[in-house]
């Protein structure tokens, strides 16, 4: 069972408890003597614990590294304020008597809360009748009694006073008040600020040990001026100069105070800066760490490589390496890598003998190296074709974000992906980085390679359907393809077998291309669905359909229908869907990279491009388009008209006005959806066209902008109504509410838009662009949140779903046991499973 | 004015609520391999705890209505 943690606490640190745990006083400025050897009693004391290798420490006798150092002490001459308690200070120093340090409230009271105390503390003392001062507090250490300055030891006296009871009213733990004034000021140990030794031989030193010397002098001259009696002003000169320097060691960000400088101008880097923001210890060393045998570089695609590899650059495999025992079956084999010399790829980089010594292999020492290589020893090798590596975008979002692919050594600098990999990284290729590790046990490359490969996760975890599949150029490739009338002659035939390793010689004279689809498909496989291109005809013709958008495939042969983003898309993908799940993981990849190798190359060969001819619509549907618009002005004006003489019956909900405005909304849309209609059935396909209709890129949304007309623009989802008072510009009459001058755009992007048209285009657009980057930023944060809090839950082998501690959060995990991410969208098709 | 009595379980939103016996208690503890203290908890002050009168240490078995599995049952220990 794991352990389980009572309680912590933070509390004060007293004097006395930092004189117990120190080891030595330091009271000298001074580092080392003029020898170069530590003085006693300085910052370097070597009682404060040892840094150099070899020797031993003199307090508790560990070697360097296993002693964690010791803390010594400075006897601070007269009191300091410890900064960052200054409020809390403050607070007390309010509601407690000047004079005997009772609390200043009526206790027999009871009307009068705690958090009142702190606002409306007595303004006589209830125990000895002493009239209190005004106390105020000027950041960052300076109190004042009316207009009086109070002193550290002042202050600290009065702390003093306060008795423990009333310390428990005031629900402050964790020691004496007092102990907020620093009598006795720790000295973190030479560990904690290692010095440094430059090339030169001098000595650099750390910002802490700086700001400690600074410390140390004034302190000291303080002592020697209270000593010879000097005035009381210069005395309260240096105590502020000991405040500042104590001040800025705890924390040198405090707002009110000019950060301490080294010499060159730089902020020191003190107790707080090293703790908190971005970098510090918790969120730059503790949640997140630097790792080795990691690379990171610009990706680019490459469809002829497997989806579950990844191409490495030559220039990055040297760098990586794969640590591999030696054994009597591989000495041979490393011995030889090993004399290849480290920048002969492949070749070796390391060598770890059994007793842990670790050697570089370079080009002078590789025959010795090779020489003493021994079974047991370690042979740090370079990364070679087939080595389980991990594969990351940032930001790593869901669980696919990390995925274990095999790596395959290439030229060049870049690290190539399959495309059908790029939807769960997110990645395009306009300058994406990836970052690629690779896991050093074999414990690690088995664990990768059977819960992270690439082949597993084709499903997408959150609703089951394939997640990794084809996307643009490889749909319209395999709707060329497939589409009625592809004839490709024997020579053309013989290259797409041999690219899908099914050569044959025995070929038919011509193959039509469906047939060669189905050289891809499983010879068992059976299956019938409508492709993307379907029009929804409310009678389906099933395999007579006119539009060639019923799928039949029968025995593993393409009969009907053409393959497209409904047989291989992200998120449908019914083709890869049935072959996934009853072929399992192997096979499926083989089909993803034959059916990426197979469209890439006919789209390429048979030549695919879009123009601005593609947007050309010819007269007919330029008039039916005149006589579409004309009949919607008509719609509205009436509208408008009845409003405006009061006959428009409200709609539920609404009242006159509201009603109108969805009423003229609904007719633009009308005449939207009409245009939108003409362009899905009257166009002649062309490429745009075949991208639309394919769901390979576009929409019919995007051609009936571009090519007849763009329509309502909005924002906030209502018409445009901003500017000047009842009209948009001053080019129109005030009040009308007809559809040019709130937004509706007659013109496509093709023909241009008129100036109105263009400005009502640019609000919507900018609209459009705010929304996009508010929405991500902060649907990303609350992402982060959930996956922060949840990130330890877990389902148990038993159902359960347990935090780290073994605690219940649900009996039963979903509270139906179900894993979506096996399922077909939230569904289980039985029929599959049997 | 004299407090009105409210019936709590009476609101569709309220699941049902029950205590279980020490034997079933045990039965629960030992199906899971668990402690009282890795069971979810809930407060003595609880309306609905205090509406079925269960004391501290009592585990409360709650009929949940669910989305994904139709009935689901929740346990709890009264703290």
């Amino acid at each position: 069972m794991t352990m389980e943690i009572t309680s912590i606490d933070f509390k004060l640190l007293s004097p006395q408890m930092i004189k117990k745990m120190t080891t030595v006083r330091i009271d000298k400025a001074e580092l080392y003597d003029p020898d170069g050897y530590p003085i006693d009693g300085g910052l370097s004391d070597l009682r404060l614990g040892v840094i150099d290798p070899g020797l031993r420490c003199r307090v508790c006798g560990a070697t360097a590294g296993n002693c964690l150092g010791h803390f010594g002490y400075i006897e601070l001459t007269k009191p300091i304020i410890h900064p960052l308690y200054a409020k809390r200070i403050y607070q007390l120093l309010k509601v407690t008597c000047r004079k005997c340090g009772a609390l200043l409230y009526d206790k027999s009271d009871k009307k009068i809360s705690l958090k009142n105390v702190y606002k409306n503390p007595l303004k006589v003392c209830p125990q000895c009748k002493e009239k209190q001062k005004k106390i105020t507090y000027q950041k960052p250490t300076l109190f004042r009694e009316d207009s009086k300055e109070l002193t550290a030891e002042e202050i600290r006296a009065r702390l003093e006073k306060i008795t423990d009871e009333d310390l428990k009213l005031l629900k402050i733990r964790g020691g004496r008040p007092e102990w907020m004034i620093l009598t006795l000021l720790p000295v973190p140990p030479v560990t904690m600020r290692p010095s440094i030794t430059l090339e030169s031989g001098e000595r650099s030193e750390d910002d802490l040990t700086h700001k400690l010397v600074d410390i140390i002098r004034i302190n000291e001259r303080l002592k020697k001026n209270l000593e010879l009696g000097a005035p009381d002003f210069i005395i309260a000169d240096i105590w502020e100069l000991l405040q500042y320097h104590v001040s800025t060691l705890m924390s040198n960000e405090i707002s009110t105070l000019p950060p301490a400088r080294h010499r060159s101008g730089r902020p020191l880097k003190t107790l707080a800066q090293r703790l908190t923001k971005k970098e510090g210890r918790f969120r730059g060393n503790l949640t997140g760490k630097r790792v080795n045998f990691s690379a990171r570089t610009v990706i680019s695609p490459d469809a002829k490589i497997s989806i579950d590899e990844v191409g490495v650059p030559k220039y990055v495999a040297k760098e990586l390496t794969v640590p591999e025992r030696v054994t009597k079956k591989n000495i041979k084999y490393l011995k030889e890598l090993i004399l290849r010399g480290p920048d002969n790829y492949p070749a070796a980089n390391y060598l770890i003998r059994s007793d842990g010594i670790k050697k570089k292999i370079t080009e002078e020492n590789k025959e010795a190296i090779a020489e003493e290589v021994t079974i047991g020893y370690i042979v740090e090798r370079h990364l070679q074709d087939g080595d389980i590596v991990l594969f990351n975008r940032q930001p790593s979002l869901h669980k696919v974000s990390i995925m274990a692919h095999k790596a395959k050594i290439l030229p060049y600098k870049t690290f190539r992906l399959h495309p059908c990999t790029t939807i769960p990284y997110n990645a395009d290729f306009d300058g994406d980085e990836m970052n690629l590790h690779v896991p050093q046990t074999e414990e690690a490359q088995v664990e990768a390679k059977m819960l992270l490969a690439v082949k597993d996760n084709i499903r997408s975890p959150r609703y089951g359907l394939p997640l990794i599949s084809c996307k643009h150029d490889q749909i319209t490739g395999t709707y060329l393809l497939t589409r009625e009338g592809t004839v490709l002659d024997k020579k053309e035939a013989a290259h797409i077998f041999m690219l899908i390793g099914k050569e044959n010689e025995n070929l038919k004279d011509s193959y039509t291309g469906k047939e060669i689809f189905s050289a891809l498909l499983p010879s068992d496989l059976n299956i019938e669905f409508k492709s993307a291109g379907c029009v929804g005809c409310p009678h389906c013709e099933k395999h007579n359909c006119p539009y060639d958008a019923y799928v039949v495939i029968k025995n593993g042969k393409l009969k009907h229908g053409v393959i497209d983003d409904n047989a291989l898309g992200e998120g449908k993908g019914k083709l890869i869907n049935i072959i996934e799940r009853k072929y399992g993981s192997d096979k499926i990849k083989e089909f993803l990279n034959n059916v990426s190798r197979v469209s890439i190359y006919y789209v390429t060969h048979h030549g695919f491009t879009i123009s601005i001819s593609d947007q050309m619509v010819n007269k007919n549907i330029t008039t039916i388009k005149e006589k579409k618009i004309s009949e919607t002005r008509k719609n509205v004006d009436h509208l408008i008209k009845s409003y405006k003489s009061g006959r428009l019956k409200p709609l539920p909900g609404f009242d006159e006005k509201g009603s109108l405005e969805l009423l003229i909304q609904s007719e633009a849309g009308k005449l939207m959806n009409s245009m939108s209609k003409l362009i899905k059935t009257k166009i002649k396909e062309n490429s745009a066209v075949i991208m639309a209709k394919t769901g390979a890129r576009g929409s019919y949304v995007n051609l009936t902008q571009t090519s007849v007309l763009v329509g309502q623009k909005a924002i906030a989802g209502k018409r445009i109504f901003r500017g000047f008072r009842n009209r948009t510009t001053s080019h129109f009459k005030k009040g009308v509410l007809d559809l040019k001058s709130h937004g509706f755009v007659f013109n496509c992007y093709k023909d241009g838009l008129d100036p109105f048209e263009f400005f009502f285009d640019a609000m919507n657009s900018r609209e459009n662009l705010m929304d996009k980057s508010l929405q991500t930023r902060h649907s990303g944060y609350l992402e982060r949140r959930l996956v922060n809090a949840l990130q330890d839950l877990k389902v148990e082998y038993d159902g359960t779903v347990r935090d780290s501690s073994g605690r219940i959060i649900q009996f039963v995990a979903g509270e139906d046991g179900m894993d979506v991410g096996k399922s077909d969208n939230g569904e289980i098709n039985f029929n599959l499973i049997i | 004015m004299a407090k009105k009595e409210i019936n709590i379980f009476e609101n569709y939103l309220v699941p049902k609520h029950e205590i279980m016996t020490e034997e079933e208690k045990q039965q629960l503890l030992k199906k899971f391999n668990i402690s009282l203290k890795q069971l979810p908890r809930i407060k003595e002050r609880d309306p609905a705890v205090k509406a079925i009168g269960a004391k501290k240490g009592d585990i409360i078995k709650i009929e949940r209505k669910s989305e994904t599995a139709g009935v689901a049952y929740y346990y709890r220990v009264v703290v």
